[in-house]
Parts: structure tokens; C-alpha cells; sequence
């Protein structure tokens, strides 16, 4: 059996029709292979992030993550850039919507695409997937992976991310999958038990996994936080999530 | 904690980055996610000569308890130094500025 795969920068049409950078990762053949966008956590387009990319190219999806603070610093390091974001307040919120889009969109357009596309974030990127398939409909799944603040309180809101996501489950489009560690503040298990509730109310089609003995950020092998049982138990999750509604015939 | 929320400092100084030494203007200073160390959450203190800017920066992560034993050195360091420079920093308090953003 051979396997193979290219991954690499591309520029895509973002939000406002901006180039934007993004990486991508994709198996060899001829396909069709389903896509995933993955928006990458607050500390930046970073080297965990384009592992997980080639994770998802390496289980058969073509994956792409764009650079969510490229606008903030174009030539930059990542680290670097993510540093001018923090420092403006974080990427807005409408701007997370159109770079996600315009990366599925690149993904359709591409010859061996299937035509189906799941969206996925970690941390805030995370609250950005629950916004993201509240506001679009550009997705067919979508993976909220301990996203923060998507139960926010008014003086959490800013001029960058305006909205609660949360208020916004009733727009939701594609079934979603959470997955939660129960030793996490933010969010804390009483904001998965509201966002759960309001996710029942608009009888939306969700799945949570909340794992105890797991806090935020527990698939990051690089940190003191990574729970090797409770990640790999979490993948295969998201894998069969995506297994089930991102395939040819779903 | 997956949060925005920062405290700026304004700075007069020096710092010495990847092309060598830079006027400061700024430092950007809060405790969430690391980019780089080892631990689930760090004090990360930006230095910078404007934080809208990417070059002409210095960036540390320190964990808890370093950055708590930075803080006190740093004060004990101050505080020694302007005992052995009498005169110098009676009005300390005025050139100092602090702003929470969020």
C-alpha cells in the first residue's frame, strides 16, 4: 500500500475578497475526497494547527487552515502576527466569517472534491465554528472543540466579536459535534449545559463528548494539558462525525 | 483563557530583538495560551515598539511561578537601585501608564 500526501501555503479569496494565506494538505489521488477548514486557536497559525491539517489529509481529507491574522501582519512569523491581533482585540468576527467561507470555497472548487465540506476550530476558533455555522451555510458538519465565550455575557462582547454565539443557535445549519473537557473554565461545564439546552430547544442536531480528567486544550501533545486517552478517544469522534456526513453518498 | 483581554504598558527604552537593538514603545501584557513554552497557560509579556506593527519586538512567556519571581526582582531591583541613585525618581508614579484592553 503506498500513501502520500502534499501539503503547502495557498492563497485563497477571504472575507471582502482579500488574498489571504492558508495551508492546505491533501491526500495523492485522484479523490474525491471530502474538505475540512479548520480555524486555528488564539495563539496563532502555528505548527500544531498544520499537524492537525495533515492529520485530517492523512485520514483522507483535503484540509485547510487559513492564516485567520494574516491581514494583521502579511510577511510575518505567525507568532508575530498573532501578537498584532491580540493587541487590536482578536480578528473580527465578520471577517472569521468570510475567510471561512472563502476557504470552502477554494476547497469546492478544487477537481477532486466530493462537493462536501466540514468546518472545525479549537479554542476560539471553537466559538468561531459555532459562529461560523450559525451565520453560514457554506458547511455540511462542523466541530466546536472547547470554544470559549460562546455563552458570553454583555460585558464580554467587544467591538470585534459583538455577538454571543450562543444567541444565534437558532440560525444553526450543520449538525455540529462538541467536544469538552470537564476540568475546563472556559468554557465550563455549566456553559456546555446551556449551550447544550439551547441547542435541544432549537431541535438542532448536535453530539457532545465531555470527557473528564480533561481540561482545555487536551489534544495539544506539546502541553502539560494533553490526555493521550481522552484525545485519541476524541478524534475518533470527530472522525466518525465527519465519517457520517462529509462522505460521497451522505 | 481563550479571552482577549490584555493590559498595555506605554515604555521609554531599549530592547534587543532579531535585528538588533529598538527604540520600546510598548508592552502588551497578559496570562492566557503560550505560542511557544511548554505549559497550558503563561504570562506573556510583548515588547514592542508599536504593537500594530509585527517587527521590532521581544516577546517572553514565563509560567506562574517565574513570572512571579520576575515581578519581585524586578521591584527589588528597583528598589535598591533608586536607594544607591537618591534624587533621581521622585516622580516615578507621574510617567506611569497602565490600560486594560479587552
Amino acid at each position: 500500500m503506498y500513501e502520500g500526501m502534499i501539503a503547502e501555503t495557498v492563497t485563497i479569496r477571504g472575507h471582502g475578497g482579500d488574498d489571504v494565506r492558508a495551508y492546505m494538505a491533501r491526500p495523492l489521488g485522484a479523490g474525491p475526497f471530502p474538505g475540512v477548514v479548520l480555524l486555528h486557536h488564539m495563539p496563532g497559525w502555528d505548527e500544531w494547527s498544520k499537524e492537525a491539517v495533515r492529520k485530517f489529509a492523512f485520514n483522507g481529507y483535503v484540509a485547510i487552515s487559513p492564516h485567520l491574522f494574516h491581514r494583521e501582519a502579511p510577511d510575518a512569523a505567525p507568532d508575530d502576527a498573532a501578537a498584532v491581533a491580540r493587541s487590536a482585540g482578536g480578528a473580527p468576527d465578520d471577517r472569521i466569517v468570510g475567510d471561512a467561507e472563502g476557504a470552502a470555497a477554494h476547497l469546492r472548487m478544487l477537481p477532486y472534491s466530493n462537493g462536501k465540506v466540514g468546518l472545525i476550530g479549537f479554542c476560539s476558533g471553537g466559538r468561531q465554528t459555532y459562529l461560523v455555522n450559525c451565520r453560514s451555510t457554506a458547511f455540511d458538519a462542523a466541530v466546536d472543540c472547547w470554544g470559549g465565550r460562546v455563552v458570553a455575557a454583555d460585558d464580554q462582547l467587544t467591538e470585534r466579536q459583538p455577538v454571543a454565539p450562543l444567541s444565534l443557535t437558532g440560525e444553526m445549519h450543520a449538525p455540529l459535534l462538541g467536544i469538552f473537557g470537564n476540568d475546563d473554565r472556559s468554557p465550563t461545564p455549566e456553559d456546555v449545559d446551556v449551550t447544550e439546552a439551547e441547542l435541544k430547544k432549537h431541535n438542532k442536531v448536535y453530539e457532545f463528548h465531555r470527557y473528564d480528567g480533561a481540561g482545555h486544550g487536551f489534544f495539544a501533545v506539546n502541553r502539560p494539558g494533553y490526555r493521550p486517552e481522552q484525545a485519541t478517544d476524541a478524534w475518533e469522534k470527530v472522525f466518525a462525525w465527519y465519517g457520517k456526513y462529509l462522505a460521497t453518498d451522505s | 483563557m481563550c479571552t482577549w483581554i490584555i493590559e498595555k504598558a506605554t515604555l521609554q527604552g531599549s530592547a534587543k530583538g532579531a535585528e538588533g537593538w529598538f527604540e520600546l514603545g510598548e508592552a502588551a501584557v497578559y496570562y492566557d495560551h503560550p505560542y511557544h513554552a511548554p505549559f497550558d497557560h503563561v504570562l506573556t509579556v510583548d515588547f514592542a515598539q508599536d504593537q500594530s506593527k509585527p517587527d521590532h519586538r521581544v516577546r517572553v512567556e514565563l509560567d506562574y511561578d517565574s513570572a512571579r519571581r520576575l515581578i519581585a526582582s524586578m521591584q527589588a531591583a528597583l528598589d535598591s537601585g533608586v536607594d544607591a541613585h537618591p534624587g533621581e525618581h521622585e516622580h516615578d508614579h507621574e510617567h506611569v501608564e497602565v490600560s486594560a484592553a479587552g
